[in-house]
């Protein structure tokens, strides 16, 4: 008892008498360091977030929870499953912090959230099998829109050889064929060409024209434009060769390699950025603390009355119906139980605001928790704002003291 | 959608005929078991996978993870080295971290367990003034952020010459895990049926002897829930150890903490030191899980 008065109760009211001196400790300065709290940007920005975090956190982990819990009463596995989503409770924030650090990599090389992502988005947009490639005469072919389209245009029945450099050698065709001019004459209606990388290796070789040893771009992809539509496409053959068909003699077109050829891959989000730092490390929290929603509301689900739930079952109301007509319902106090214990939980978040984010996006992801420590200890040896912080913060959670309070007083009753 | 049809059909009797319901109750209808077993089971994968992560890219080379994800050991076997672990094992910094994070963790669990089964006794079954009033204080203690205690601990602390050292973070850690620990311990010794206590006491027994031989052993189940509660909570600290151990009293949570503020490069550091620090809970949390979700439900406010 003596331990905790000197180490807990003491505290609480020195903190607040604290909280009214300056940084020395020893002018009295009233209200300022709350006055400082509302108005210095990095405060503010920590309650903002705070904010942000107590509106979705607890919210969104209980209802991953409760859903978790519902579903795996249908599965046989469940003890399985429930082991697999709850484990991270057992771990510290910090390894947590590590592990999803090492998962929002922005590299899609080295991080997995952006290797998916990226994945995904291949399949949607593939990216260019010439990305980074350039004209080999910027006065043949015009950059626009991620595509290059020749300056002239050109009559059908005539021959376009257009040349690519600056290919780094992991985009080459793994069997180069020599690139060769198309024969002369052949379909008035067609407009006919090579794709060529216009570089020979080891040196030599001339600018726009097909040495020996060059080689042909198989599958670029061309278009012949008339105006701004197009009228004709073609693919190049492995040999770098394409024909683009129909077209009506007497006009003349213009060529364009689209800009899908040369379309960078999928550089990922910047998950550790500014602006999506708070959402990325609420997402650990939930992958945290649904774990633990799950289990608190499993083991309330494990106490309602079967009778109940097959009564509704059996009067005709689908799955969703009793769940969200009796089972939610009959719920309620354990949720709410849940989201005042995640909500406190949020408020004191800290080491994985302290671990996730680079040093560049720290101050976009700062929170009271962090603050408090950064000002009072880490560097800022402010502690009469320290002391205000956290006041604040003892502040947000004595709504939930009072619900545990009356909670605990109708129990004993 | 939903709302309108689930009044009809939930007042329609007639057992078997099932009313066209709204889109939800379609899409759960239309999850049957395999589908359900099929999303459930890539979850529960989802949720491993990240820990995986870190495992792998624990035992490659920092220039390995520097070139590509750790999936690529998958298929690249040869990649897989304990060097890292070895390097880390063999830095003074850690071993001593990790000696300390002992040091710290144990002393703190076991008196806490000790101070809060007797708190915990006194207040179920011991009656004396105020009792009831000093009880509803460690209720509210329950939620106080330690942020609250941090400035004024560290002063006191530092005048009795406690700061930076391990008996200072061990009775912080004490303190602030008290109020959880008494409030537990209490509301499961009260669900322990007076009339065992009443013989004792007409056999003569004295309240120490009530609670070595009839308190201590019935409460086992919940001593041991306190006990792998207060045993994590403590190892995976790093705030406290943050404020109020020195350079040689830093348990291993600070010492890779110290490491991420040069994330990348310092990799075959932290990795392994993170899951160094992940394996103790781990084996904890497996083995005795039943002990572990009676604590989280028992005391679900902290």
């Amino acid at each position: 008892m003596l331990l905790l008065g000197a180490l807990v109760l003491y505290p609480i009211f020195f903190t607040i008498w604290r909280s009214l001196f300056d940084a020395a400790g020893s002018g009295f300065v009233g209200i300022d360091n709350y006055k400082s709290m509302f108005t210095r940007p990095d405060t503010l920005r920590a309650i903002q977030n705070n904010a942000i975090w107590l509106v979705f956190a607890p919210t969104l982990a209980t209802i991953f929870g409760l859903f978790f819990a519902v579903l795996t009463e249908r599965i046989s596995w469940s003890r399985a499953f429930k082991a697999a989503v709850f484990f991270p409770m057992a771990v510290s924030m910090l390894a947590s912090g590590v592990v999803w650090r090492l998962v929002y990599d922005q590299e899609p090389e080295l991080g997995l959230g952006n290797a998916l992502v990226q994945g995904v988005v291949h399949v949607f947009r593939p990216p260019g099998d010439y990305a980074g490639a350039r004209p080999s005469q910027p006065d043949q072919l015009a950059p626009g829109g991620g595509a290059y389209t020749t300056r002239q245009a050109v009559p059908p029945g005539q021959s376009v050889d257009l040349g690519l450099i600056a290919i780094p050698p992991a985009e080459l065709p793994k069997e180069p064929q020599r690139a060769q001019a198309p024969p002369a004459g052949g379909d008035p209606t067609s407009l006919r060409g090579t794709v060529w990388l216009d570089f020979t290796r080891g040196g030599g070789g001339k600018r726009g024209e097909i040495d020996p040893t060059e080689m042909g771009l198989p599958d670029v992809k061309v278009e012949a434009l008339a105006g701004d539509k197009v009228v004709a496409t073609d693919t190049t053959n492995g040999s770098g060769a394409f024909e683009l068909k129909d077209l009506s003699q007497g006009s003349s077109y213009r060529v364009r390699l689209a800009d899908s050829n040369f379309r960078p891959p999928y550089g990922g989000f910047y998950w550790l950025g500014p602006t999506l730092v708070t959402p990325a490390i609420i997402f650990v929290f939930l992958w945290i603390w649904a774990g633990f929603a799950m289990v608190v509301i499993a083991a309330g689900l494990s106490a309602l009355p079967r009778e109940v739930l097959e009564a509704a079952r059996v009067d005709g109301a689908s799955e969703w119906q009793v769940f969200r007509r009796v089972t939610v319902p009959l719920l309620m106090p354990v949720i709410i139980v849940v989201l005042v214990t995640l909500a406190i939980n949020v408020l004191k978040i800290f080491d994985l605001v302290l671990v996730i984010p680079p040093g560049s996006s720290q101050s976009s992801a700062n929170v009271l928790a962090l603050e408090m420590w950064r000002v009072s200890f880490g560097g800022g040896l402010n502690q009469g704002l320290g002391s205000a912080v956290a006041v604040f913060l003892f502040a947000l959670v004595l709504p939930a003291m009072i619900f545990n309070f009356r909670r605990f007083r109708a129990e004993q009753r | 959608m939903a709302t309108a049809t689930t009044s009809t059909a939930a007042t329609t009797a007639g057992p078997p005929v099932r009313k066209p319901a709204g889109v939800a109750s379609r899409i759960t209808g239309a999850l049957s078991r395999t589908s359900l077993q099929i999303i459930l089971a890539v979850i529960a994968i989802a949720w491993m996978v990240p820990v995986f992560g870190l495992l792998i890219a624990s035992l490659r080379t920092a220039s390995d993870n520097s070139a590509s994800g750790w999936w690529n050991a998958i298929t690249h076997w040869h990649q897989l080295t304990f060097s890292s672990y070895s390097k880390l094992l063999q830095n003074d910094t850690i071993q001593h971290s990790i000696a300390n994070t002992f040091f710290i963790t144990i002393p703190t669990t076991v008196l806490v367990v000790f101070i809060a089964a007797m708190a915990g006794y006194a207040f179920a079954w011991v009656r004396f003034p105020g009792r009831d009033v000093i009880f509803l204080v460690v209720v509210c203690l329950l939620v106080v952020p330690l942020q609250m205690a941090l400035i004024p601990v560290a002063r006191l602390f530092d005048a009795v010459n406690l700061f930076g050292k391990i008996p200072g973070v061990v009775l912080f850690h004490v303190a602030f895990g008290l109020p959880f620990a008494i409030f537990l311990l209490r509301n499961f010794f009260a669900g322990i049926p007076g009339e065992l206590m009443e013989a004792a006491r007409l056999d003569g027994a004295s309240e120490l002897t009530i609670f070595f031989r009839v308190v201590l052993p019935l409460g086992l189940p919940a001593i041991a829930s306190l006990a792998i509660f207060q045993f994590l909570w403590v190892w995976n600290d790093l705030l406290v150890a943050l404020v109020f151990a020195g350079p040689e009293s830093a348990p291993l949570t600070v010492a890779i903490q110290q490491q991420t503020r040069q994330f990348g490069s310092n990799i075959d550091v932290i990795a392994p030191g993170a899951f160094l620090t992940m394996i103790v809970p781990l084996i904890v949390f497996f083995g005795f899980q039943r002990y572990f979700v009676q604590g989280l439900l028992a005391g679900s406010t902290k």
